[in-house]
This record gives C-alpha cells, sequence and structure tokens, in this order.
C-alpha cells in the first residue's frame, strides 16, 4: 500500500455555531485520485480550505506531507503551499492580470527564476492544459472551460505533490467537463501528483477517480472505489448516487 | 428600546470596526519592512491615488476657494475690512479646508474603489488564491495603497492648496478689483510655515485611514455583488466620519506642536 501523505484526524470545524464538520476522519495516499463527494454546502471546500491553511480548523489534527498544518503559521503555510497546487471553483483568476501573469503568479513568489525560465514554464504549463497562444489575454476574454484550465495552468506551475480541483466541472457544457476530466487524470499520470477533487458531479467522480470519500452530516460515512459506492449498503449514498434525495 | 439598541449595536461595530483596522494597519506597516520589495506597486497606487484624482480635487478646490472669498468679502464688510479676504481665505484653505475637503473627496473616490476592488476580489476568491499561491494579501495589496496614500494625500492638498487660493484672488480681482500682487502679499504674510505643516501634515493621517479603512471592509466583504455594494457604501461613511473626529484631535495636536 502507497504511504498516506495527507491525513485527517477528528477534524471539527464550524461556522457562527453552525458545524460543518464534525469529526472528520481521512487518509489519503500518495499519487492516488480521490473524489470528496457530497451535497451543495456539506463542507467539502471547507475541507480543501484547511487543507491548505486558509482555513483553521476548530480542533483536530491535519497532516500534509508528515507535517501538521494547524500548528503551523502563515510563514510556514506559504512553503507548504509550494508543494500544493489548488483550482478554485470559478477558477479565480486575478482578473487584472493578463493569462502569462496569472500562471506565471506563483513563479514569481515561490521561486527565484529568470524571466525567460518563467516564459518558458508558463508556455510549458499552458501546453499542458491545451492552451496555446493566450497569454497575453485577460481572464474576461476567456470562456468558462479556458478559465478552468488556465486555473489548472496556475495551480501546476511550480509543479506541486498535490492538486485541489474545488468543483473542477461545475457550469460547463458536458464536452467541456469531459475534456477537464481527462485532463485531471492526464496530469496525474504525467504528473504522478496527489489529485483531491471535490465535486457533485457524479460523472467527474466516476471518470477521474481512483477512491471516493463521502461526505455527510459533517463526517465522512464511506471511503471506496466507485464499484464499491455502487454497493454501498448505506441508504445515503444509494440515495445520493440513484439521485433520489437531494442532500 | 429598539433604537436604543440599534444605536449600542452601530457604536459597538463602529469601535471594532476601527480595531481591527488598527490591527490591519500595523500589519501594513511591518509589510514595509519585509522583503520582497515592490516599488512598481507602490507607483501604480501613487498614480492610482495621486494622478486620478488631481481633477476632482482640484477643480472643488476652485470653487471652494471662490465660494470662500465671495462668503468673506461679505462677512468683512460689514467692517470694512474686504481687504483682507486673501489672508481670510489662505488661513481658512491651508490649515483646514484644503486638507479636510481634498481628504474627503478622495476618500470617496479611492477608499470605496478599495472596497470595491479588494471586495469583489474577495468574494471571487481571488484573496484566498493569492494566499493558496504564496502571496500575502496584505504585502501585495494593503501596504503600497498605505504608502501610496500617505505620500499623494499631501501632495495632492499642496495643489489644492494653490488653486484654491487661486479661486479667491480671481473672485477678489473681479469682485474688489484687488490687485494680484496685494493679494498675494496679503497671502505671504499671513500664512506661515506652521500653518502650511500642520495642514499638510493632517493629510498623511487621512491618507493612511482612507487606505486601511477602504482595504479592511474590502476583505471583510461577504455576500457576493451586494455584499461589495455595502462594503463600498461603509466604507466612504467610515472615512468621512473618522476623517472628522480625526481632524478635532490633530487640530488640537497641531496647536501644541506648532
Amino acid at each position: 500500500m502507497k504511504e498516506t501523505i495527507i491525513e485527517f484526524k477528528d477534524v471539527h470545524k464550524s461556522f457562527n455555531g453552525l458545524f460543518v464538520h464534525n469529526g472528520i476522519n481521512l487518509s489519503i495516499r500518495k499519487g492516488e485520485i480521490i473524489s470528496l463527494l457530497g451535497g451543495s454546502g456539506s463542507g467539502k471546500s471547507v475541507l480543501l480550505k484547511e487543507l491548505i491553511g486558509l482555513l483553521k480548523p476548530d480542533n483536530g489534527e491535519i497532516t500534509v506531507m508528515g507535517k501538521n498544518i494547524v500548528q503551523m503559521n502563515e510563514e510556514a503555510l506559504m512553503e507548504l503551499r509550494e508543494h500544493v497546487g489548488m483550482v478554485f471553483q470559478g477558477a479565480a483568476l486575478f482578473d487584472s492580470l493578463t493569462v502569462y501573469e496569472n500562471v506565471a503568479y506563483p513563479l514569481r513568489e515561490h521561486l527565484k527564476l529568470t524571466e525567460r525560465e518563467i516564459s518558458e514554464r508558463v508556455a510549458e504549463k499552458l501546453y499542458l492544459v491545451g492552451l496555446i497562444g493566450i497569454e497575453r489575454k485577460m481572464p474576461d476574454e476567456l470562456s468558462g472551460g479556458m478559465k478552468k484550465r488556465v486555473g489548472i495552468a496556475r495551480a501546476i506551475a511550480t509543479d506541486p505533490s498535490i492538486i485541489l480541483y474545488d468543483e473542477p466541472t461545475t457550469g460547463l457544457d458536458p464536452m467541456t467537463a469531459q475534456r477537464i476530466n481527462e485532463l485531471i487524470i492526464d496530469l496525474q499520470k504525467k504528473l504522478g501528483v496527489t489529485t483531491i477533487v471535490v465535486t457533485h458531479d457524479l460523472q467527474c467522480v466516476k471518470t477521474v477517480s481512483n477512491r471516493i470519500a463521502m461526505l455527510y452530516n459533517g463526517k465522512i460515512i464511506t471511503v471506496g472505489t466507485w464499484d464499491e459506492l455502487l454497493q454501498s449498503k448505506i441508504q445515503v449514498v444509494k440515495d445520493f448516487i440513484s439521485g433520489n434525495i437531494c442532500i | 428600546m429598539n433604537i436604543l439598541l440599534f444605536i449600542d449595536v452601530t457604536i459597538k461595530n463602529f469601535i471594532l470596526s476601527v480595531g481591527q483596522a488598527v490591527l490591519l494597519a500595523i500589519k501594513g506597516f511591518t509589510g514595509i519592512f519585509l522583503p520582497p520589495f515592490n516599488l512598481r506597486l507602490v507607483l501604480y497606487e501613487i498614480d492610482n491615488f495621486g494622478l486620478g484624482s488631481l481633477l476632482l480635487v482640484d477643480l472643488i478646490a476652485l470653487f471652494t476657494g471662490m465660494v470662500m472669498a465671495l462668503q468673506t468679502i461679505y462677512g468683512l464688510s460689514m467692517y470694512g475690512a474686504e481687504m483682507y479676504v486673501g489672508s481670510v481665505v489662505s488661513l481658512s484653505l491651508v490649515r483646514e479646508l484644503g486638507p479636510v475637503m481634498a481628504s474627503i473627496m478622495v476618500g470617496a473616490r479611492v477608499g470605496s474603489g478599495i472596497a470595491a476592488e479588494i471586495g469583489s476580489m474577495q468574494v471571487t476568491e481571488q484573496i484566498d488564491a493569492m494566499r493558496a499561491l504564496g502571496a500575502s494579501p496584505i504585502k501585495k495589496l494593503v501596504t503600497p495603497k498605505m504608502i501610496a496614500a500617505m505620500i499623494a494625500l499631501p501632495l495632492l492638498t499642496v495643489t489644492a492648496n494653490v488653486v484654491g487660493v487661486f479661486g479667491g484672488m480671481i473672485v477678489a480681482l473681479f469682485e474688489l478689483d484687488i490687485d494680484s500682487v496685494f493679494y498675494i502679499n496679503s497671502i505671504l504674510t499671513t500664512i506661515t510655515v506652521s500653518d502650511l505643516l500642520s495642514g499638510i501634515s493632517k493629510t498623511v493621517f487621512f491618507g493612511l485611514i482612507i487606505a486601511v479603512i477602504g482595504c479592511h471592509f474590502g476583505l471583510k466583504t461577504t455576500g457576493g455583488t451586494t455584499g461589495v455594494g455595502r462594503s463600498t457604501t461603509i466604507t466612504v461613511v467610515t472615512i468621512s466620519i473618522l476623517i472628522l473626529i480625526s481632524d478635532f484631535f490633530l487640530t488640537k495636536l497641531f496647536f501644541i506642536l506648532f
């Protein structure tokens, strides 16, 4: 079995007295693609933000590459973030910067590279996500799918060990969503990164995941492969997959 | 009872916001001394803060100077002292009206802009993305705006003072037929360096207030585009109130210092 790269131990989080996480326990193995499945507002995105220290859990421990990040200060978190790329739900591209500057952003922050090296790295990452010749465009000139792909190029710019995708296919047409799914698998194969995908898109889950964890009522209620999920005896899991209830 | 409760909550929220803004200002100041230093960002903000507001501030100053001269002539004519219009107008402008008017105008224009810009970044997760990509929003956004505001606003105030005094001179010339040389001489014999310094020094603090309050409410924005609108409104209100309150204490302080 591959080594554990990320571990959530009894993680609790609440906002204004309403709990979102009520004792999350989850181990993620190095190099796998794991999807976090759950209904809207179930706390999937919060879990990703806790993983890179954008939000602090109220209780519990989150270990990333052997370090408990809950205890880390902002400076230590900055160093950690060099090894973790995150693709945000709405891409979250800096709208005052060009595509080139967006992808170059983490390179300038984390690495001491010459402008030529940055330029080469940006071109390489944009090529990986299938976007060529759009370096000078502004984010508002791009389609939703292109923005997502630029967001992915930016997330992989520093060659991170872990990539987090927050709703990578939400709001995209089926063909573009499928391209994004293929891109997630392709990048995992090419770069060997550990990938966490947060989604409620079952097609995405089925296509990309090695394992799937389902979040319900603030806890991980099951972890397994797609086939194991289909065989699950847990009523909530069965209902979610068959679309019987809206969680 | 409900009104009392509303006042109580409003005052507490106001004090809480000011306290949080002070903490943000401290973090912003710390950012000045921590590498990497990005002069380009500061120059960009000075351009946005200063050059972008120049025409607005000077136009307001011109008409303020003209109105001041008209009113002063009316008031002084009762005592036959209208010849001193230059002294009164310039003293009022340089010590008080120039700095406060310029700061409130710039506060409305730039403060709301800062809150809207950072608020939009907050609701579209760009602030989170910035942190996730290893950058500090304080260092990238707050510190350059603070430095720029503290440099640009005093410079804007100097231009506002000059233009305002010029406006007064035009009115004095046409209404009283006062010779321009006499008008300028009366200003030079009235205004002292301490008058100039007390007026301009205040704007360094006002600039800080504008930048920090704009950044503070921008970073606190929640609730999508409605939240951005709310942040810009509360920013302008808070900046205006804080400028007027701090103006009183700074004036008192500068009376002691200069």
